[in-house]
């Protein structure tokens, strides 16, 4: 089920180093980035998901020197198989597919990185005020949270979508954006409830700084982790969600996008005609670009809970070792 | 009890927001789209139907928007949901009525059979730590779950209805049978449902599978398990009645939670197989404009949703002391 978590539970306040209160201010932020590639480079599902991601992204940025093609002009002979010319030929209305699927890149990501960064925005603004003003905030913020959580996502984009009618790209994010923040928000919420009361932001209290400065340069930094996470959760929640509603014929039927490729390959019949690289091509890149955001997020899981990572040396009674120490 | 009540309490709250959510939609959108719709069904739809309908969508009343909103609810609760513009001259309820059974089975026996196998495989991944299973289970099931599952479907009818052509690729049962409780027509049914129903298995079983496997990682490492291997337990014993049974619990919750979701999980495997269901329904009534059918169905889903929801809180609490303190 799509609207299930995709990974194992998280467990936010584990492999969180306690911060001390002399290591403040840029210095951190820089031991903490460079603590998050030596991270990424030294597990494979981070790897691979990055190296993806990266090659996603040149092709959004310049496609034009991938493909050579219009991928909206209907110029070429129709239906055509794969061959030098039309690497994956062309579609039932005449189109390079080829540069379609390039030309495509562009749209998903789009949705992908903007309901990424606006959802998440939004998460760590409702969670972490939540938690931090606390009290009736606290009462007010978490109930609209959990109300949102708990409505069914999909069945609720198809009822929007269906009022706004042939949403184009900004309405998309916005419409992503308001219905798939709240799973983030409640993480990212009990995670700053845990912070709530750990030395370093008491120092700040009675060094006497103002609570904007508290919230901007103690809580938000340390919770970077999870942030990055929430970023990668809501990227892969967009690039499914936006993809089945363009699918559906929901967004812009016009756009150049790999799930409006996928509604014009269903409404053409390409499976029943034998055109099945129209229907092959847009959604394995579909599922490659949600499986760099999965994967990378999985690794997050890992590298915060360092219990679930692959073992490379077997039979070995870890832990009990540590016990009879302590 | 005052558990009990503070999870009701929410549970009405939530309803409440669907149906407002409901109410509201149509008429915050620019140009209310509903009056457009209407205006399209003039000709074959009777005039009190119509009538109905158009105070229901707030076009053309001279009620007020609150006195609408009391209205609505009214009906809402009466089970009233008007006419469906599409199907004219069936109910709302009757459409909805004839479509359910089909969801219900297909997606309902699926997500119990993907629950089922999942968590086996989760339990067994997590107890052979660094075994063949659980070097190549994690990895592929995380890439699964991010396949969209509508393409599945598709990838399924290319290779098994189109090429190879052992299932069939549309529909619920053969039209030529007589539906009824007769061993061809059953065949047909069961033949029908299993390409949809493994596109489901394929990209749902991997959340059950990493949930599973990753708590159990955690409780295997807990001193009653040691304290079992200590005492000479057979394995299977430990791993079954001491690790799984104790990790067991997010997998319970998320299944009472995905046994919701199964009236509204699988809207686009039906849309893709044209499996008659609630989801093909929905896809139906917006593609047709018929928004009576679409809200009426939005709440079903809604409403099997959190009916699930607050079973599965309650069980959790009856299973779990720990979780009755916390909010």
């Amino acid at each position: 089920m799509a609207m299930l978590p995709v990974t194992g539970p998280t467990a936010p306040t584990t492999g969180l180093p306690e911060p001390t209160v002399t290591a403040r201010g840029p210095g951190r932020r820089t031991a903490a980035l460079s603590r998050l590639t030596s991270a990424v480079r030294s597990n494979r599902k981070a790897t691979v998901g990055t190296v993806l991601l990266l090659l996603f992204t040149i092709v959004a940025l310049v496609p034009g020197l991938i493909a050579h093609d219009s991928p909206t002009a209907t110029i070429y002979p129709r239906s055509l198989g794969p061959s030098a010319q039309h690497w994956f030929g062309t579609t039932a209305l005449g189109q390079d597919i080829f540069a379609q699927a390039v030309y495509g890149t562009r749209e998903v990501l789009i949705i992908a990185i903007g309901v990424g960064l606006f959802s998440t925005g939004v998460a760590v603004l409702i969670g972490v005020a939540a938690a931090y003003l606390g009290g009736a905030w606290d009462g007010v913020l978490g109930l609209i949270t959990d109300v949102l959580l708990v409505i069914p996502l999909f069945p609720l984009l198809i009822v929007i979508a269906t009022y706004v009618q042939n949403a184009g790209t900004a309405v998309l994010v916005a419409v992503l954006t308001l219905t798939g923040w709240s799973y983030t928000a409640r993480q990212l919420r009990s995670q700053a409830l845990s912070l709530r009361k750990r030395d370093f932001l008491e120092a700040a209290r009675v060094r006497g700084e103002r609570r904007m400065y508290i919230v901007m340069v103690e809580i938000i930094p340390t919770m970077t982790s999870l942030i990055v996470a929430s970023f990668l959760t809501n990227a892969l929640y967009a690039v499914l969600f936006g993809s089945s509603l363009q699918f559906i014929g929901l967004g812009d039927p016009n756009s150049v996008s790999w799930g409006t490729m996928l509604y014009w390959a269903e409404n053409n019949e390409a499976l029943q005609t034998g055109q099945y690289l129209w229907a092959i091509v847009p959604g394995a890149l579909i599922a490659l670009l949600g499986a760099a955001f999965a994967l990378l997020n999985y690794a997050f899981d890992e590298i915060g809970n360092p219990a679930l990572r692959p073992l490379r040396r077997k039979k070995v009674p870890r832990r009990t070792r540590a016990k009879q120490i302590a | 009890m005052r558990f009990a009540l503070r999870r009701f309490g929410f549970f009405v709250l939530t309803l409440w927001a669907a149906l407002t959510l409901n109410f509201f939609l149509p008429r915050l959108m620019p140009g209310n789209p509903a009056e457009a719709m209407l205006g399209k069904f003039r000709g074959p739809v009777s005039p009190q139907a119509l009538k109905a309908l158009e105070v229901a969508f707030g076009v053309e009343t001279k009620e007020g928007l609150f006195g609408q909103y009391v209205h609505y609810l009214g009906n809402v609760a009466t089970g009233n949901f008007g006419t469906s513009l599409y199907f004219y001259p069936q109910s709302v309820g009757r459409v909805i009525l004839d479509a359910l059974p089909w969801t219900l089975g297909l997606v309902g026996l699926t997500t119990i059979m993907a629950f089922l196998l999942g968590t086996g495989i989760g339990i067994v991944s997590a107890w052979r730590r660094g075994g063949r299973l659980d070097s190549i289970a994690p990895p592929v099931f995380v890439i699964t779950s991010a396949i969209p599952y509508f393409w599945v479907g598709m990838m399924l009818i290319l290779v098994f209805a189109e090429q190879l052509q052992w299932f069939p690729a549309a529909f619920a049962y053969n039209v030529s049978l007589t539906p009824g409780f007769n061993p061809a027509f059953i065949v047909s049914v069961v033949e029908h449902a299993f390409l949809p129903a493994m596109a489901l298995l394929i990209t749902t079983i991997g959340t059950w599978i990493l949930t599973m496997r990753n708590t159990m990682i955690t409780t295997l490492a807990e001193d009653y398990v040691r304290m079992a291997r200590a005492k000479g337990l057979p394995g299977r014993r430990i791993m079954l009645d001491y690790a799984a049974r104790n990790a067991i619990l997010p997998n319970l919750t998320g299944f009472a939670m995905s046994l919701g979701f199964v009236v509204g999980g699988a809207i686009l495997v039906e849309y893709v197989f044209n499996y008659p269901g609630v989801g093909y329904m929905l896809l139906q009534a917006v593609s047709q404009e018929d928004y009576p059918l679409m809200q009426a169905l939005f709440l079903l889903i809604t409403v099997a949703v959190l009916v699930a929801i607050l079973l599965a809180d309650i069980a959790t609490a009856l299973f779990d002391p720990r979780t009755r303190t916390a909010d």
